[in-house]
């Protein structure tokens, strides 16, 4: 348990209200060490806890401060405290076990005097608490079985790489606090199948998260239970409602409200939750900044995608008090949740579960009334929202409007290169007819529609003959266009040479790039391999260098500037391992110039 | 040459879901101006009787494949077919006739011009807005989309007046990916989709026979953008950037520009002419140069 020492840095106080010395608390086995920050204070602490009898601490919740007292025998006493009670509990922990330590064998000098961790004793509870692990949990029973019954580990190596379980069961933590199931309760009526009946199953658990839910269910048990109608009759009424929304069978829930005053409180929307809802709304943050989920792609879909939504026929304004509406029970749900468990009173008692609900209900109003500074507050915010930067136009000078005369302007500027690039101007199509009005024009074409809607498709849709001419141009048409180098980027000038040159080009490229990989890749020339590795390199590269110019000058004139631009970047690789070559030998001459022999 | 756009948000991802699925926009020329001025072997009516059998075999390629054509008209332009809205699925082409002749009507009744000289200009502005709504409409359907292209089956004139609309609906169609093929069915070359074509990686082809203009469509507009990495397509033959001086007309390879409007002058003038800004003294030296850097640079 005890680590060999405990590090932590700590202020000491010779009284509680003492601002203290800041500096690092070490504690061994042995002894407590206080080292102050500030190397000239005096005070230092170098104490035996053979001399410590006893501790106190402050709590944590009811203080501000992190403390440890430690008393002496003869009633001197040291605080100390600690930037975190965590920090705290921790040095805590280990003076316990120091105090207890030496208090022991100050008794009973040496009966066990190091050997804690093999024959360890386990107290009751901490075994059961393993053996519920084990069964909670079928990977590692599997792995316990596997290697600690299996005799690889022992068990106390098994579980010392899993102290964080085991530490959950530390009987020093505060009592937990059960969170509310983060499951929805849906209806899942239980059908027999058979006879029209409906089951429903109610657990104190769910009657809770219904209450905390739904708060005109809660007011409303408190009001009807007992003295209106039975627990049981409540209850029947309520998952009758349930039902009903199940059925998502607007019309038939308004109408059965209409003739029962309880069952409608179930099937209306709650009023409670709408009023804390606008209460929640008029609180929201003025600073949230809504323009972030702009750029979310869901927000197309209805409903944020979610499924289970009503369908959307249009519903007469009378039924909507009887819609509901499946993000707002998300949203409820979700809130309720992450409240968490508010009430601490025992289950069973339905009504004291309402009542503790309600209590806190009015509790939480009757804070925030009280915190009547909430309105200045939320001007306060109002006002620097003005601030936010996404909030804020341009602060830029006054900028004047684009403000163009005639955009036609950019069009001639363009038109006419664009056209004399193409060449021809509308060969064998003329133009006819001048000037006609929109009533000849309009005419001919309505003329026109009907007349295919009268005679329909003409048969053939085309002429074969025509169909070919039209096939054979275009593919003539393609394959000219492929050698025909026009200003487009994509097309490669390689495609434009004829093959041989362009094979002799890319094969020259290609082995220049493996001679010079590993030519510079030998670099620096560490070992008699390695420079007559490049000595061979060089000479193969060198040889490359005239067949280049040699393909230069094999191709007619009207290749040679694109070959050239081609071979350019192939010499320019050359030329520069060329040059560091010339340079290492050089240095390496002028370094070992007095050397008699010898390479390196 | 490019004119400033707006920013845009940035383009959904493309989800693509097969490879040669495809969304064609067809935006068919029905100017009616333009469709009287000509005289050739393409008559309206065999112009709509090629398209609907091109658009049918365009169904009949891939299952999943879809159709919308959109009408360009003189003074509108509307959505007149789309198979997957369509019911009855052997009523297409009746459905798309029936459909013509109302935007026809309402085209009509916009007309405010008592008499129209030459062939005019359709709304192509319009129509490939329309077109690039409908596509991103499918971005933002779901994970699961065909891959769209625009075809134009174009023939009115240029209009001058829609430059800058046009440009911007290229620079769009640039950013979502979407290829617009060109086929040219008029008398004259068009400029715009010449570089509408060429700026989105589409293709442009000007038919030579009209009256093969099936044959046409089906060889080369047919090919889905996933096949197209594999054929060879007529090319572009080049378009010259070269741009004339706003001011004289003349082509120039080296020229002025308005720094607000991108406008373009053979020599330095006071001020634009195009968007009215006065421009500072030409720099004619280079030293001074850096000055001017740092004086703007604290201005700022
Ligand atoms: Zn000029
Ligand atoms: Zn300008």
């Amino acid at each position: 348990m005890a680590d060999g020492q405990v590090m932590k840095r700590a202020k000491y106080k010779s009284s509680v209200k003492d601002p203290g010395v800041p500096g690092v608390l070490k504690m061994t086995r042995e002894r407590f060490v206080f080292m102050p920050n500030d190397p000239n204070s005096s005070r230092k602490l170098n104490v035996e806890f053979r001399t410590i009898k006893g501790h106190k601490f402050t709590k944590e919740g009811s203080s501000r401060q992190a403390l440890l007292n430690l008393t002496q025998e003869h009633g001197g006493n040291y605080i100390l405290e600690f930037d975190s009670f965590a920090d705290r509990d921790i040095c805590r922990e280990f003076v316990a076990a120091a105090i207890a330590f030496h208090g022991e064998t100050g008794k009973a000098t040496s009966e066990k005097p190091a050997a804690p961790l093999q024959g360890e004793q386990l107290s009751t509870a901490e075994m059961e608490h393993r053996i519920k692990l084990l069964q909670e949990d079928n990977e590692l029973q599997m792995l316990h079985k596997q290697f600690v019954i299996g005799g690889i580990l022992t068990e106390a190596e098994f579980w010392a790489t899993r102290k964080k379980l085991l530490d959950q069961n530390d009987r020093r933590m505060p009592k937990q606090h059960v969170a509310l199931k983060n499951e929805m309760w849906s209806v899942k009526p239980l059908s027999d199948g058979q006879s029209n009946r409906v089951t429903f199953n109610l657990t104190p658990e769910i009657i809770l998260q219904i209450f905390a839910e739904k708060p005109a269910v809660r007011q409303a048990y408190l009001k009807c239970v007992p003295i209106k109608m039975s627990e049981k009759e409540f209850w029947t009424k309520y998952s009758r409602a349930e039902y009903l929304h199940s059925t998502k069978n607007v019309v038939a829930a308004a109408a059965e409200a209409a003739e029962d005053e309880e069952l409608a409180i179930f099937l209306k929307q709650d009023d409670m939750l709408a009023n804390e809802a606008r209460r929640k709304i008029r609180r929201v943050d003025p600073t949230l900044d809504m323009e972030a989920d702009v750029g979310d792609d869901y927000l197309h879909l209805l409903d944020h995608g979610l499924l289970r939504e009503e369908s959307k026929d249009v519903l007469d304004s009378q039924y909507e008090p009887y819609r509901r509406y499946f993000s707002q029970d998300l949203n409820q749900h979700a809130a309720v949740v992450l409240q968490g468990r508010v009430v601490d009173v025992e289950l069973g008692d339905t009504r004291s579960v309402a009542e503790a609900l309600a209590r806190t209900k009015q509790a939480e109003l009757a804070n925030e009334a009280s915190e009547g500074n909430s309105e200045i507050d939320l001007s306060h915010r109002i006002s620097r929202i003005a601030e936010m930067d996404d909030l804020q136009g341009p602060r830029d000078p006054a900028v004047a409007h684009l403000c163009i005369k005639d955009p036609g302007d950019y069009f001639d500027s363009q038109q006419a290169n664009a056209l004399k690039a193409l060449g021809d101007t509308g060969s064998g199509v003329k133009t006819l007819k001048c000037n006609v009005s929109p009533l000849e024009a309009y005419g001919s074409l309505r003329e026109l529609v009907s007349e295919i809607r009268v005679r329909g498709l003409s048969e053939p849709i085309t002429n074969p003959e025509v169909a070919f001419t039209v096939l054979s141009g275009l593919t003539q048409n393609i394959s000219s266009t492929k050698y025909h180098l026009g200003k487009n980027p994509h097309e490669s000038v390689l495609d434009s040479l004829p093959k041989v040159t362009r094979e002799d080009l890319l094969h020259h490229w290609t082995s220049i790039q493996e001679l010079l990989k590993h030519f510079w890749s030998s670099y620096p020339i560490t070992t008699k391999y390695l420079y007559t590795k490049v000595t061979r390199l060089k000479d193969a590269l060198s040889q490359v260098y005239p067949k280049l110019q040699e393909i230069k000058e094999s191709v007619q004139s009207d290749f040679r500037h694109q070959v050239s631009l081609l071979v350019h970047p192939m010499l320019q690789a050359l030329d520069a391992a060329f040059a560091h070559y010339d340079a290492d030998v050089q240095k390496r001459s002028a370094k070992n110039g007095e050397r008699t022999n010898g390479f390196v | 040459m490019t004119i400033p756009t707006k920013k845009k948000m940035a383009p959904a991802a493309s989800k693509l879901y097969a490879d040669d699925v495809s969304l064609l926009m067809v935006l068919i020329d029905t100017n009616p101006f333009f469709w009287n001025s000509i005289n050739t072997s393409l008559s309206f009516s065999k112009f709509i009787s090629n398209v609907l059998a091109f658009l049918n075999s365009i169904l009949l390629l891939n299952q999943l494949n879809q159709v919308v054509v959109i009408a360009t008209g003189y003074n509108s332009c509307d959505y007149i077919f789309d198979s997957s809205a369509l019911q009855n699925h052997n009523q297409k082409g009746e459905s798309l006739l029936q459909k013509l002749e109302e935007f026809v009507d309402k085209d009509e009744s916009l007309c405010r011009d008592d008499s129209v000289d030459g062939p005019g200009f359709s709304l192509l502005s319009g129509s490939l807005s329309m077109a690039l709504c409908y596509i991103q409409k499918v971005f933002r359907s779901g994970p699961l989309h065909p891959r769209p292209r625009i075809l134009c089956l174009h023939g009115s004139p240029d209009g001058p007046g829609q430059y800058v609309a046009i440009m911007n609906a290229i620079f769009s169609a640039q950013r979502s990916m979407v290829p617009i093929d060109s086929c040219i069915i008029g008398a004259q070359h068009s400029a715009f989709l010449q570089q509408a074509s060429y700026i989105t990686s589409g293709i442009y082809l000007k038919p030579q026979l009209l009256d093969g203009l099936f044959q046409y469509l089906t060889t080369v507009f047919a090919t889905d953008l996933h096949s197209r990495s594999f054929l060879q397509l007529p090319k572009p033959v080049g378009v010259d950037f070269r741009a004339a001086c706003f001011c004289h007309k003349n082509t120039i390879d080296m020229g002025y520009i308005c720094s607000v409007c991108l406008s373009i002058f053979c020599k330095h003038h006071k001020k634009c002419s195009t968007c009215g800004s006065v421009f500072g003294q030409a720099q004619t030296q280079d030293s001074s140069t850096p000055d001017r850097k740092r004086k703007t640079s604290v201005d700022n």
